[in-house]
């Protein structure tokens, strides 16, 4: 079934298309919320900047100039939402996610359980990620974006979003260190 | 192996830093060819990129258990665009465009899983492989990062990239001479979720079998999931 490309969506949206709106928002709303998810790990907060985001495209649809593509214009608006979101965190929730940090330290018998299956220690590791480090792992890993797509997303040049990958790998096998798995470099 | 797979002691080389985007499935020809290049001649390497395919593993299922958004969203989000100053409305669109952009708007959780799930494996197949016949004849057709997904029960599954010479006769040989059936996708980088066995097997069972399919010619990319 062919289908509309993002930038004639976009060029509607701005003329007030409401069923291009639509159709841009079926088929992006998933993957923005996942990767909201991934970042302010709460889901109500999450389906609400999911709304926030495509509000903002229905608004700035007329100043997209297509100088990247447009689902890299809609992942670096939700980035922003989401830094925005964790910036405003109550500091108390951020104390309950460090104390839940220090408690995965302890070998509960869950924890040691876990410890024998590799992936699900990995599992373990990816999720005790910065956001920094969150965000680039799941854009890379879950969102399939380019080194070019991400350097748009997040706004920073190329080199700096391929080292920025490595140092997350390199946290990560920090992290399986200290669940005692050692993979060595990163 | 070029002078970019070189590194300084303690820094990773040009390839390395590639590997997580060679996982994805998102490097441009030249690139791709020059980590296989590196991948066939450096077994530490190798190694390394065992790593990189788990983590490639384990984030696509964080990813999927984040779950969607809720069934109220669409509602929520036109409430607040009516809510904004009237601009020009077009209503342009084509029916096509618009169950398109239906199907996609589908979500497993609404679909439930229990008594559709069945129904949904047959029909996200012949999807699938009609896309697939699609995709073959309108190359650059858009894939979304993130489509329709079956959510699994008790079973084993697979991540499945297929080769890009494997024809849709290929797929559907492969997939029915393995007993195999596609549940959902494609994510980005064309990635299916494939159940493997009816029952969560055994890990060791699980990497027989991932390793006997990797060898079929149709197998691009494949990786154990939960």
């Amino acid at each position: 079934m062919p289908t509309t490309s993002d930038e004639s969506l976009i060029a509607r949206i701005a003329q007030g298309d409401r069923p291009a709106m639509e159709a841009l928002f079926a088929r992006y709303r998933i993957p923005v919320f996942r990767f909201l998810m991934r970042m302010v790990r709460n889901e109500t907060t999450a389906d609400d900047l999911n709304s926030d985001v495509f509000l903002d495209v229905w608004r700035q649809a007329g100043t997209f100039e297509g100088r990247s593509a447009v689902s890299t214009w809609i992942f670096s608006i939700a980035r922003y939402k989401a830094l925005n979101a964790l910036s405003r965190r109550p500091a108390e929730e951020l104390d309950e996610e460090k104390a839940d940090t220090i408690m995965d330290q302890a070998d509960d018998p869950e924890v040691a359980l876990a410890k024998k299956d590799k992936a699900a220690v990995l599992r373990h590791c990816l999720l005790k990620l910065s956001a920094e480090h969150r965000e680039i792992v799941n854009l890379v890993y879950y969102q399939h974006k380019s080194v070019e797509e991400v350097a748009g997303i997040v706004g920073i040049p190329e080199a700096t979003v391929k080292t920025r990958m490595f140092y997350a790998r390199k946290k990560l096998s920090e992290l399986l260190t200290e669940q005692g798995i050692e993979r060595g470099w990163p | 192996m070029t002078d970019r797979n070189k590194a300084a002691p303690g820094e990773p080389s040009e390839v390395e830093l590639l590997l997580p985007w060679y996982a994805a499935g998102t490097l441009d020809p030249d690139e791709k060819r020059q980590v296989e290049a590196a991948l066939a001649s450096d077994p530490e390497l190798a190694s390394r990129y065992a790593w990189v395919r788990a983590e490639f593993a384990e984030e696509t299922s964080i990813g999927e258990a984040a779950g969607d958004p809720s069934l109220d969203d669409a509602r929520a989000l036109f409430a607040k665009i009516d809510a904004l100053p009237v601009r020009r409305r077009q209503s342009s669109f084509g029916f096509g465009e618009r169950v398109a952009g239906f199907l996609a708007s589908l979500s497993p959780r609404a679909l439930g899983w229990s008594a559709m799930a069945a129904a949904l494996a047959i029909v996200l197949q012949a999807v699938v492989l009609g896309g697939i016949v699609l995709h073959e004849k309108t190359p650059g057709s858009y894939q979304s990062a993130s489509v329709p997904t079956a959510t699994p029960g008790d079973g084993s599954y697979v991540l499945i990239r297929f080769a890009p010479a494997a024809t849709a006769a290929d797929i559907s040989a492969f997939l029915t001479g393995n007993n195999l059936s596609i549940v959902g996708g494609p994510a980005g980088g064309q990635l299916y979720q494939v159940r493997v066995a009816p029952t969560k097997l055994a890990a060791d069972e699980l990497s027989r079998i991932v390793a006997k399919l990797q060898s079929d010619k149709v197998v691009g990319f494949i990786a154990a999931t939960q």
